[in-house]
């Protein structure tokens, strides 16, 4: 017996995801990287050790769903658009952005992706955007939101009124443990699941970092909103493993360990290493190579 | 007609009219047809186009801004304009920002309606005049409704203006009559978007006022009249902000004394914002300072004795402004 060898625990992933994953975290790392230097302005909330989910769900949305996405957006982003350049040039205020460098990392507004800084205010507005849908087609909106977002009363407004109205409306939870620096178990009481219960929303809950698994288990939910035109709300545990925005993780040593060791980045790398360590050279230089050319852009103009 | 059936027959015609317009609110639909009767008949004749909703002040206004960005057009009734402050996020953080803060301009056509104002024995929580908490919103319009101005011309132009706006609504006002032409001793005339209510050109005194105050302004005006020999002319702007006097500059340039009335309470208000706009532009021609009437920095009791001293009265304005002439 060979005792060196360990079974691997991910299901094959494909170039694109592995690709996509990889790029957004290169985004965010460069992203703290710039803020290291100065170079950044205000704040910015990365997504490093999350990228996988809206990889996942991205997968399955159509042209013409909507997208709400919250302060933690740039893979929500990413994922449904391939424009680091543009969000780049959004967060440094420098020509080509987004929305002229007037929104900032946590303000966007992009054909059907929409993001807005305040926590929970998004998911009223996407309930009235999926009753438009539920008029016109199979559209739905899709928000995300994270497990912090669920001490907002605004959430629990929207979920009922969905389920009254029979909106279709996607509800991605990133449950990642920890709002800014609070445990969610010293915040939150009960579960997310027995919340959505009271409303009769559907839920479901995913432990899975594969991001095979994480659309798999989201494919059967999404055709029940579509077709049954109803809200979801699908939940998946992750890990944040950088800080809420720059510098301020008060976490424990065995904590970190945790989140580290816990979130995609480090299964992958565990058991695919050469096609991990092959995609993110290319990743690596592709984003370094998008600082360099956004950065060298003038400023952003706002009439 | 009385005002309440004039803005339930602007709500119709706006509905008949743009398929795109949805209605929200609590209680709205028929047979009930909202607290105070003003979307009666709607959901019986537009269907799914009219909702009922839960109490939920904030998601409905949410839903409506969704709606608005998804190419509908909203209005949202709010039953008691008390209840905005449950809706201050969505429409201070949302609704009214979209429209910029996007970095290019993204219509959001969205109304909330506001029944406001005492006087009617609601007390505290029920009989508030919020305006100007929404004064100075970057990107929100703030509206109100007077017997002079066409509802449905004014639903038609905040749509057509791309923001979304407040739309206060007295409570009182609903019970009066919609007014025209003029009363035996004032002449009305309309605008660009202001009344203009006087018995001759160029008085030395001037009165602005919100639409809510027009049964008082129009008592005070009669009383100076008739009893004090005092002509006054009486504008009634329907947008109070931004505020536009350009439409009215005239009427303003030949006052020798400005007032102001408003039914909030003291403190920040609506009618100080526009002292300070009158003051930079009339500086040098008025022979006094700009006369606020407001009411006290006080709760609205709900006993009549109590309230009464606690929401402004005809007597009121005609008291202030007797004041302000004799000084």
């Amino acid at each position: 017996m060979i005792g060196a060898v360990r079974e691997r625990t991910l299901t094959p992933v494909s170039e694109a995801d592995l690709s996509r994953m990889l790029r957004i975290r290169h985004f965010e790392k460069a992203l703290l990287r710039l803020f290291e230097q100065g170079r950044l302005n205000g704040t910015t909330h990365t997504c490093l050790g999350q990228e996988h989910v809206p990889v996942a769900v991205s997968g399955l949305l159509k042209p013409h769903d909507h997208v709400f996405s919250n302060h933690r957006g740039h893979g929500h982003f990413l994922a449904r658009y391939d424009e680091p350049h543009a969000l780049l040039a959004e967060i440094t205020g420098r020509e080509g952005a987004l929305c002229n460098g007037v929104g900032g990392s946590q303000h966007i507004y992009h054909e059907r992706f929409l993001s807005t800084g305040v926590q929970g205010e998004s998911l009223p507005v996407a309930v009235g955007v999926a009753l438009k849908h539920k008029r016109t087609g199979d559209g739905i909106a899709c928000a995300y939101i994270g497990d912090g977002t669920w001490g907002e009363g605004s959430v629990y407004e929207a979920l009922n009124m969905a389920q009254v109205w029979g909106a279709p409306l996607l509800v991605v939870v990133e449950h990642n443990r920890i709002a800014q620096s609070t445990p969610t178990t010293a915040q939150m009481a009960g579960t997310i699941a027995g919340r959505c219960a009271g409303f009769g929303v559907l839920h479901h809950r995913v432990e899975s970092v594969d991001v095979n698994v994480v659309r798999s288990s989201l494919e059967p939910l999404l055709r029940r909103i579509r077709e049954e035109k109803r809200p979801a709300v699908f939940e998946v545990s992750v890990h944040r493993a950088g800080p809420h925005s720059k510098g301020d993780d008060t976490r424990t040593a065995t904590e970190l360990a945790e989140a580290a060791a816990g979130n995609w980045y480090a299964h992958y790398l565990r058991d695919f290493p050469a096609q991990v360590a092959a995609a993110e050279e290319i990743e690596r230089a592709f984003i370094d190579a998008a600082v360099e050319n956004v950065l060298a852009r003038p400023l952003s103009e706002w009439s | 007609m009385r005002v309440a059936e004039h803005l339930n027959r602007a709500l119709h015609s706006v509905l008949e009219k743009d398929p795109s317009v949805h209605v929200l609110g609590e209680d709205i639909s028929d047979p009930y047809g909202g607290a105070f009767k003003i979307t009666k008949g709607l959901s019986d004749r537009f269907g799914p186009r009219v909702m009922s909703t839960p109490l939920s002040e904030g998601g409905i206004v949410g839903v409506g801004a969704g709606l608005a960005l998804a190419g509908d057009r909203a209005i949202v009734e709010i039953m008691f304009g008390d209840f905005a402050t449950l809706a201050f996020d969505q429409l201070v953080n949302f609704a009214a920002k979209s429209t910029t803060m996007y970095g290019r301009q993204v219509d959001v056509p969205l109304i909330v309606r506001l029944p406001t104002g005492g006087r009617r024995g609601y007390g505290p929580t029920h009989s508030q005049s919020l305006q100007k908490h929404f004064i100075g919103v970057p990107g929100l319009s703030v509206y109100e409704m007077s017997p002079f101005h066409d509802a449905e011309h004014l639903f038609t132009e905040i749509f057509g203006s791309g923001r979304p706006a407040v739309f206060f609504e007295d409570k009182v006002l609903y019970t009066k009559p919609m007014l025209s032409g003029g009363d035996g001793l004032h002449t009305f005339e309309m605008r660009d978007g202001w009344a203009v209510i006087r018995t001759e050109e160029d008085t030395e005194d001037v009165l602005l006022a919100p639409g809510g105050l027009t049964d008082r302004a129009l008592i005070a005006l009669r009383d100076l009249l008739l009893e004090d020999e005092i002509a006054c002319t009486l504008l009634v702007p329907a947008r109070l902000h931004p505020l536009d006097v350009t439409p009215v500059a005239d009427v303003l340039a030949a006052a020798k004394r400005v007032h102001v009335a408003e039914d909030g309470t003291a403190g920040g208000t609506w009618g100080a914002e526009v002292a300070r706009l009158l003051h930079a532009r009339l500086w040098g021609r008025l022979t006094a300072p700009i006369t606020h009437i407001s009411a006290p920095d006080s709760i609205i009791p709900t006993a009549a004795h109590l309230e009464a001293r606690c929401t402004v009265q005809a007597a009121d304005i005609r008291r202030d402004i007797q004041r302000a002439i004799s000084r």
